[in-house]
């Protein structure tokens, strides 16, 4: 198992501001501009630390909001590819479907590739709801876009014998050729979060890395459906590797401690949520079915349960008000002294059959630099060492997996015959 | 007093140049192609289309994306629903017809205007969007994918409760009727915001006389842009309708067919 560090570089000064909208609305000015470059300073310091403490590097974007400073994360990806020499970097991730320009993305990826001699690794997101109205991007069929702009980049980093014409149905350019080219061949490792079993499907059939977020039930299933997905292509099972997820995480000299800790970068999920009604919910971005569903229920705003989440025993608890005990059963976060988090990550990676990257938000909402550095520090000396080699559990839907490659192996002998 | 209290409304299922899309016909005379603007003809009421089926026989379509059926996967512009009304104009064989749009529907209407109007002898606006008229920096249609949907309610009429209603008692195809609509009004109407800057350039080509209705409480897009749409168009008539928000026609259906007929005129 990986770790990478993860910070939502909060500005929690300005989140008293307006009990409506922190995001899209929320005028800027409640920033105070040495503070907030004290806050992307510090940030950066953290993210910089990880190289010595055999953490990797995570980064993302929001836009137009007090809950994340950062508004493109190939900047402090730049800075991080020359502060650091051993961390991997992960953008996680871009936004292709608000992205106008997928060829600009592929030459940044590739020259920051470059500059860090190959420890890129690219996300790309959909995205949340709320970053349509800020990208002023079509929310209907943005999905066919993210994919026409996934195979623009991907080919614009790996051609090599000189341009090509993309004339598609979002993107047209007639000279396409990348330089510089990127380090790794022939492109990055690719990285797409993922909140449902259907976009795992589609991940699958891509075979790059899914991830998802704080459910520890929905990564289980996403796991299931990209293991059942690729052994229906008839190849090998991917292993953990494959499968990344971010969790909270506190971890302290004592129980107590660890809990203070998380119960700050909890404030990530106290205030993450609020929007103004209108932009949770852009028309086309959720299903006709989600929204039919929504309707019926009386839901005027956002469809689906973004912070409710699932126990393992099947019980709804609210993200923002619920016990940590009731969050860490939830694999919303892993909080404790080692021993306690080192036991709960093993829980964990039993019970979604295997993870192979923990996105660790080892700083959130009020956390301090003091405290943020203590938490790395613990972590990543008492925590990682004692996960890193954890052994790929057996899971109950192994045999079902092995069948559905089997026949899929048969099936391609006999056609081939 | 004509039949029309007792008129019948027909609502059939079409595929018109392979794209299936929802028609009602009520109504007979000379033939009025009725465009609508939200989420279909009928919504909030069709109290309106019986009041305009006294003096014609009215067709209302529902635009392809919107209602029950699905946008066509090849559709990208209102270009794409002007062209698909000139064939249901064809398909209906319609001749001397007035063409009518309200909001969304009144831009569709316009862009028909500009490339063909063979087939139609009026053309009437009510509060029509589709046309950009003030700087970059002020906007003329209100940003309604930015509004809570209880202030949606109360700028798009001048009495919202006429179009209250409770989501939790429909049917589960009338719930998804509802979403596609905003879904398909949200495709179109994007991005530029619910207008093509082209547009007002071309105008000038619309030749058939032209009546441009506008409710005088009208807050989405307010009474002057209303005037500048008329404006743009040779010839054309404005007239407010008073006591009505941004739907004239559901908010004033008598006053609307009044004026639509005074306009039209006797007819064989």
């Amino acid at each position: 198992m990986r770790a990478w560090y993860f910070s939502e570089s909060a500005y929690p000064d300005a989140w008293d501001k307006d009990p409506v909208s922190l995001r899209i609305t929320l005028p800027s000015s409640h920033i105070d501009r040495d503070k907030a470059a004290d806050i992307l300073n510090r940030h950066l310091d953290e993210w910089a630390m990880c190289d010595d403490l055999g953490l990797d590097i995570m980064l993302n974007e929001h836009h137009s909001t007090a809950t994340c400073l950062t508004s493109s994360c190939t900047l402090p990806l730049a800075i991080l590819a020359r502060e650091t020499k051993k961390s991997r970097l992960l953008v996680l991730g871009i936004p292709i479907a608000n992205r106008s320009d997928p060829v600009r993305v592929a030459e940044e990826m590739s020259y920051i590739d470059l500059i860090s001699r190959g420890r890129v690794e690219m996300g790309f997101v959909k995205g949340i709801p709320y970053e349509i109205a800020a990208a002023n991007s079509q929310p209907v069929r943005m999905m066919d876009r993210f994919w026409e702009a996934h195979d623009l980049i991907l080919k614009a980093m790996s051609t090599r014998d000189g341009p090509f014409n993309w004339e598609g149905r979002y993107f047209h350019y007639r000279q396409v050729n990348t330089w510089p080219r990127p380090y790794q061949e022939p492109h990055p490792k690719v990285w797409i979060t993922s909140g449902s079993p259907a976009t795992g499907v589609e991940v699958a059939q891509r075979q790059h890395r899914v991830a998802t977020v704080l459910s520890a039930l929905n990564a289980k299933n996403l796991y299931h459906a990209y293991r059942m997905e690729t052994a229906r292509m008839g190849l090998p099972d991917p292993g953990p590797d494959r499968f990344g997820y971010l969790a909270l995480v506190g971890v302290g000299d004592t129980q107590a401690e660890g809990e203070t800790f998380v119960k700050k970068v909890k404030g990530y999920l106290e205030t993450t949520g609020i929007v103004a009604e209108p932009f949770t919910n852009p028309p086309g971005y959720a299903s006709v079915g989600a929204n039919a569903a929504a309707l019926k229920r009386g839901h005027t705003g956002g469809v689906g349960a973004h912070f409710q989440v699932t126990m393992r025993n099947g019980r709804q608890i609210n993200q923002a008000t619920a016990s940590v005990a009731e969050l860490v059963d939830a694999g919303v976060c892993f909080a404790g002294t080692p021993d306690q988090v080192v036991a709960q990550i093993k829980s964990f990676n039993e019970y979604v059959g295997g993870c192979g990257n923990l996105l660790v938000m080892l700083q959130g909402g009020t956390l301090d630099h003091k405290d943020t550095v203590k938490n790395m520090q613990l972590f990543s000396r008492e925590v990682l060492p004692r996960v890193q080699n954890l052994v790929v559990p057996v899971t109950r839907d192994v045999d079902e997996i092995e069948n559905v490659r089997q026949k899929a192996l048969e099936t391609g002998l006999a056609a081939a015959k | 007093m004509s039949s029309a209290a007792i008129a019948s409304v027909l609502k059939q299922r079409r595929t018109i140049a392979g794209v299936a899309t929802d028609v009602i016909e009520i109504g007979q005379g000379p033939p009025l192609l009725f465009l609508h603007g939200g989420e279909g003809p009928v919504t909030p009421n069709d109290r309106y289309l019986h009041e305009l089926a006294k003096t014609h026989r009215v067709i209302a379509p529902w635009h392809p994306g919107f209602g029950n059926a699905e946008l066509p996967a090849d559709f990208r512009d209102v270009g794409d629903l002007a062209y698909f009304y000139l064939e249901l104009a064809e398909h209906y064989d319609l001749k001397d017809a007035v063409l009518c749009g309200a909001s969304f529907g009144g831009w569709i209407a316009a862009e028909i205007a500009i490339r063909n109007t063979q087939r139609f002898s009026r053309l009437v606006l009510i509060d029509a969007l589709g046309i950009k008229v003030s700087g970059r920096e002020t906007r003329d249609i209100a940003d309604i994918f930015a509004m809570p949907a209880a202030d949606l309610l109360q700028a798009s009429y001048l009495r919202p409760e006429i179009a209250a209603r409770d989501t939790t008692k429909l049917s589960d195809d009338e719930l998804a009727a509802i979403v596609r609509s905003r879904e398909a009004l949200c495709y179109f109407g994007w991005q530029p915001f619910m207008h093509n800057p082209q547009l007002k350039r071309w105008l000038g080509r619309v030749r058939i006389p032209t009546l441009v209705l506008w409710g005088d409480q009208d807050r989405i897009a307010k009474p002057d842009y209303g005037r500048a749409y008329a404006a743009a168009i040779k010839g054309a008539r404005f007239a407010l309708i008073k006591d009505a928000g941004h739907s004239a026609h559901i908010e004033q259906p008598a006053a609307v067919a009044r004026a639509i007929a005074g306009f039209v005129g006797p007819r064989v």
